[in-house]
């Protein structure tokens, strides 16, 4: 699934071109990991990579439960004038999505942004669409959370339906 | 990534909608702090410095004492978390017309404010006005009770530099009995396992401190030699009774660092003073400007910490609501 992401990215973006992939905090970020190392593999050699952290960005603190230990952004690159792949495990709502992007313009202005993710649930609530997905999913229930786990953070790779605890 | 920057060994959960005294926190909820300033410190770095946590919220800082650094720490904290903020000072108010404490403070309240930052000469205000009101309140200093973000910004300057707080020995030195500085000090040090000297004449530093765990020395000299951290507190002229002071000369001779003490420390000495310094005499200006001392950084970690204290007890507060 990985793989074919990779695929639809590498069509979009040329190896020769830099452009930058920041993952949003915590599975966005070790995707974005992987898409990169992945994309190297593939003779792309100018990426950057970067992590955000979105927790004072969101507007849903919330319904998202226990409040989360805020930690670091790191971008150290700068991503101005340069593409961007914003990476994240799933797509629901586009809460996140929404906060990486106010975010991200509080540090420069890429020339494009778009958007990788590894499942696509539905059920948004802004105007906010993926350009690149690896698996898409309908009909998930609301009350119902779709894990991601993956081998670097979970020990295994896996996408799991559960009720919300 | 700084030392600072060291994965958090625990994550209790937030729950504090006021902040005002390190005796209150357990160690977790320090750590806790801490960990969550250390995120805030890179926001500093951006070329936007400011993030939309408290964006709607208004923060007053209430100060009815005087005060520089931190009153000017915490405006700038609030701005950087996009709050509104208000200054209000005791010089120039109805606080000079007899107005007490609490209805200064609730009619503060009854602006619509999120949060009061409180300075006040009266040990316990803070605690007063949070049983009072509805909002958060925030202790920045309360008489020679405590000054919990300056005893935070401490711990995080000194774990920063160490990578650690666990084990390491701390002198903390001059007027103790006067020290609000010390005692949140002497607290969250002894809670996250340091070793806490305090060290000064005992008219300053009486050793009924020892039942909160710390060391009463008055010899500097006999423990200068062994110390990681040397925490040198202001002469606060304003707050000694004269019978309970020397005489400057006295007072720097026996309890100054001055070049011919700092040679007898350890070579990796950390030097901190909370400001405002009286240069010559609590600590010599050479030293002060030197390459061990933390002085201004821990001007510069103030103001992540004081970040972190407006965002979660904002946080918690909403919670509870």
């Amino acid at each position: 699934m990985v793989d074919h992401l990779v695929d639809r990215i590498a069509a979009a973006f040329g190896p020769d071109r830099p452009f930058n992939i920041v993952g949003i905090r915590t599975r966005g970020e070790v995707l974005a990991k992987r898409l990169t190392e992945l994309l190297k593999s593939r003779g792309y050699g100018q990426i950057g990579r970067g992590v955000l952290d979105i927790t004072l960005y969101r507007d849903d603190l919330s319904e998202i439960g226990p409040r989360p230990l805020v930690r670091p952004t790191h971008l150290d690159i700068s991503i101005d004038d340069e593409p961007l792949l914003l990476v994240d495990d799933v797509l629901f709502t586009g809460r996140s999505v929404r906060s990486a992007l106010d975010l991200l313009a509080d540090f420069g202005r890429p020339s494009v942004i778009r958007l990788a993710v590894l499942v696509d649930r539905g059920g948004r609530e802004l105007p906010i669409q993926p350009d690149f997905v690896g698996l898409t999913l309908s009909d998930i229930p609301p009350d119902h959370r779709v894990n991601v786990r993956l081998q670097e953070t979970d020990g295994k790779d896996e996408i799991s339906v559960e009720p919300r605890a | 990534m700084n030392a600072a920057g060291a994965e958090p060994t625990s994550i209790p959960r937030w729950t504090r909608k006021h902040l005002l005294a390190l005796e209150d926190l357990s160690a977790d909820e320090i750590r806790f702090v801490l960990d969550t300033a250390n995120s805030f410190k890179e926001v500093s770095t951006r070329s936007v410095k400011k993030v939309p946590a408290l964006r709607g919220r208004v923060v007053v800082n209430a100060f009815f004492e005087d005060s520089t650094r931190t009153r000017t720490s915490f405006s700038l904290a609030a701005s950087r978390l996009s709050a509104d903020v208000i200054d209000f000072s005791e010089k120039g108010s109805s606080v000079s017309k007899g107005e007490t404490l609490i209805d200064t403070a609730r009619n503060i309240e009854a602006m619509g404010v999120d949060i009061i930052v409180v300075r006040h000469r009266a040990a316990g205000a803070a605690e007063v006005l949070s049983r009072t009101v509805q909002c958060s309140i925030v202790n920045a200093g309360d008489g020679a009770h405590e000054h919990p973000t300056q005893g935070l910004l401490d711990l995080y300057t000194i774990r920063e530099r160490f990578g650690r707080i666990e084990g390491l020995r701390v002198a903390i030195v001059g007027d103790i009995v006067n020290s609000r500085v010390a005692r949140s000090n002497l607290w969250g040090l002894t809670k996250l396992g340091a070793e806490v000297i305090l060290v000064g004449p005992p008219t300053l530093v009486p050793r009924a401190f020892e039942k909160l765990g710390a060391k009463v020395v008055h010899d500097f000299d006999a423990v200068i030699g062994q110390v990681d951290v040397v925490n040198m507190l202001r002469i606060q002229f304003e707050r000694i009774k004269s019978s309970q002071f020397p005489t400057v000369r006295e007072f720097t001779r026996f309890f100054g660092l001055t070049s011919d003490r700092f040679l007898k420390c350890k070579k990796d000495v950390f030097v901190m003073h909370p400001g405002p310094m009286n240069r010559g005499l609590e600590i010599s200006s050479h030293i002060a400007d030197g390459p061990q001392s933390g002085i201004l950084t821990q001007v510069t970690n103030g103001l992540a910490v004081r970040m972190a204290v407006l965002y979660l007890v904002s946080q918690a507060q909403q919670e509870l609501k």
